[in-house]
């Protein structure tokens, strides 16, 4: 079951070293990559068709080709370490066993665009993981691996970490942008047709970290390779993390495709004190429950979840036993986005905290008989009105909560 | 008047920066955490600082400070421990971890110990919940936490009680 292209040096000590790191592959990349032209090298990744990890699944080639070719200004790469989506823990095991890994991908990536400088947003929480990568960014400068001849190249690329400082919604892209640039982390107006990401007017490439850690091995081992694993439309691998009631939580490599039963039972150990599940929460806490009578068939790529009623999301598995309460974890989830809305939004900044404290009424044993619908009437106000997706994703979440757990909602309000 | 000033240090690092951005704009949250970590806290004096040093208004930069939650606008604790509250936390036992450290410290969610030792609060989703539940002392991760491993930990930080 367990694939590895993006761990496979997870388990080998000391890979986080460059000494370590290029024993074991690290790097082997670049004399191909120099070899190809920057349309070649995005061909390849179009080719093998990796779709983005961050959440979106979109696809990278595609992205890339939004920058113009012969730009006139300055391109940037960013890379989204902002790793906030709860139930998601998968981008920092890269930037804390291989992060040369990551900085081979920003090589990759930036010689397909022609940037020359690469910002890393880390999460303000993740210190250790910056200190892991900025010594890691540090020896690749020494080494001549990064700075104004790459590899010995005419290509001179320079990476800057930039520390976060605790707002869920700088990572989605453009907050991060607006952080980027010294302002508050909210999100952009999405533009009515497809153009790339703007960083002080210039034209810039957001992706996540583990997307970015995903191209050394294509451009190394050819497209067809990564696409010999997975399915047709999802190919390759992902980190799936999976938390909560597990006996064995933790973070996988699994080809897209992979049974979603076959990693809870057989990977994971199964439910964490032999009791029976309940939910499971796929793809990072903004993505639709699923019952546990729904999982039978369920494989892990983004067409089936979808098919299914939910998402793939971050790959990050909440597992919810039968102890569960679903009002309760779903209260948990709302003061979460009560809190991390931006709060650009009126639908969305006042509807999160209105179902928070219709939730925490009812949860007091003080709930009404309308509560249920009021809920449903508001998260409908939340939905097609709003500047960024946080707000129709936390609609879709609450409607599946309550209409695939109705009696819970409901044995508490009598 | 501000009568903030960054360390040499500081400085030193602000100048270096400069020079990795198109626009000193860029430099707001970097400069923040400089004061941050120089200060253990950001007051309005430092803020005014900044805004000096990047063109731009106090208030501007007050604005953007009190939008993150990192940001401490208040004097906290020598000790700041952020106890995530979030879903695969919470199913972890964070709830008990919570009453655990209020009884042992003898404050609540949001207070700071009377000798200025401990500040405790709630955060959301640490990235660690594979290991859950999880909390940062100041910038350090402990995971899988327990009483005992709270007890171990707290006991041996030699503060000055
Ligand atoms: C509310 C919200 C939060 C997000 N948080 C993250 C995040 O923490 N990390 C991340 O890589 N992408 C996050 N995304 C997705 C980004 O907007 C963006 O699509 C992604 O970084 C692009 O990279 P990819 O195509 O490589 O996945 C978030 C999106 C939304 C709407
Ligand atoms: S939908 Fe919510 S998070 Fe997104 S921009 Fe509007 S207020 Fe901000
Ligand atoms: S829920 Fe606590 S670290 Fe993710």
């Amino acid at each position: 079951m367990i694939a590895k292209v993006v761990s496979k040096n997870f388990d080998i000590p000391n890979a986080h070293t460059l000494e370590i790191a290029r024993a074991n592959g690290r790097y082997a990349s670049l004399e191909k990559l120099f070899c190809l032209s920057p349309d070649e090298t995005i061909c390849e990744i179009e080719r093998s068709g990796l779709r983005g990890k961050g959440g979106g699944g979109a696809l990278t080639g595609e992205k890339w080709r939004l920058i113009p070719p012969q730009s006139s200004k300055p391109v940037y790469l960013v890379v989204n370490a902002d790793e906030g989506e709860p139930g998601t823990f998968k981008d920092r095991q890269i930037l804390e066993f291989d992060p040369h890994l990551l900085i081979e991908g920003i090589i990759c990536a930036s010689y397909a665009i022609n940037a020359h400088h690469a910002y890393v947003y880390i999460r303000g929480e993740y210190v250790f993981w910056m200190n892991r990568l900025q010594q890691a960014i540090d020896e690749a400068y020494a080494a001549g691996l990064l700075g104004n001849s790459v590899f010995g190249r005419d290509f001179s690329l320079h990476v800057t970490i930039h520390k976060g400082a605790g707002a869920y919604i700088c990572g989605e892209k453009t907050a991060l942008l607006e952080s980027l640039e010294g302002k508050r982390g909210h999100p952009r107006l999405k533009p009515k047709g497809k153009e790339p990401e703007w960083f002080f007017g210039n034209p810039t490439v957001v992706n996540n970290v583990e997307t970015i850690a995903s191209v050394p091995f294509i451009i190394r081992e050819g497209y067809a390779s990564y696409r010999a694993y997975g399915t047709e439309q999802s190919p390759g691998t992902m980190l799936f993390g999976i938390s909560g009631h597990v006996k064995k939580p933790g973070v996988y490599e699994l080809p897209y495709g992979t049974s979603m039963k076959r990693v809870i039972y057989e990977l994971c150990g199964g439910i964490k004190g032999d009791k029976n599940l309940k939910a499971i929460i796929p793809g990072g806490s903004s993505v639709q429950i699923l019952r546990a009578d729904e999982i039978d068939d369920i494989t892990l790529d983004y067409e089936c979840l979808k098919a299914h009623g939910s998402a793939l999301g971050t790959g990050g598995m909440i597992v919810l036993n039968e102890s569960v309460s679903i009002p309760e974890a779903m209260k948990n989830l709302f003061a979460f986005y009560h809190h991390e809305s931006c709060g650009q939004c009126t639908p969305c900044r006042e509807g999160t905290g209105w179902v928070d404290r219709i939730l925490a009424k009812i949860l007091a044993g003080k709930g009404s008989k309308e509560d249920y619908q009021t809920i449903l009437d508001a998260v409908d106000t939340m939905n097609g009105k709003t500047i960024c997706v946080f707000a129709p994703s936390v609609a879709f979440i609450a409607q599946s909560y309550l209409k695939k757990f109705r009696e819970e909602f409901e044995a508490l309000i009598k | 008047m501000s009568r903030f000033g960054f360390n040499w240090e500081n400085e030193e690092k602000f100048d270096a920066l400069l020079e990795r951005y198109p626009d000193k704009q860029s430099l707001m949250l970097p400069a923040l955490w400089m004061v941050q970590y120089q200060e253990g806290w950001i007051s309005l004096d430092a803020i005014r600082f900044i805004a000096k040093k990047l063109e731009r208004t106090p208030m501007e930069v007050y604005s953007v400070a009190s939008f993150y939650t990192m940001f401490q606008l208040q004097p906290v604790g020598k000790y700041h421990i952020q106890l995530c509250r979030t879903l695969s936390c919470m199913l972890c036992g964070s709830k008990n971890i919570q009453e655990y450290l209020q009884y042992k410290l003898g404050i609540k969610v949001g207070e700071t110990t009377p000798d200025r030792q401990f500040t405790l609060s709630l955060v959301e989703c640490l990235g660690s919940c594979g290991t859950a539940p999880c909390m940062r002392l100041n910038d350090t991760y402990i995971e899988n936490l327990t009483p005992e491993k709270i007890d171990e930990i707290l006991d041996g930080l030699c503060h000055d009680r």
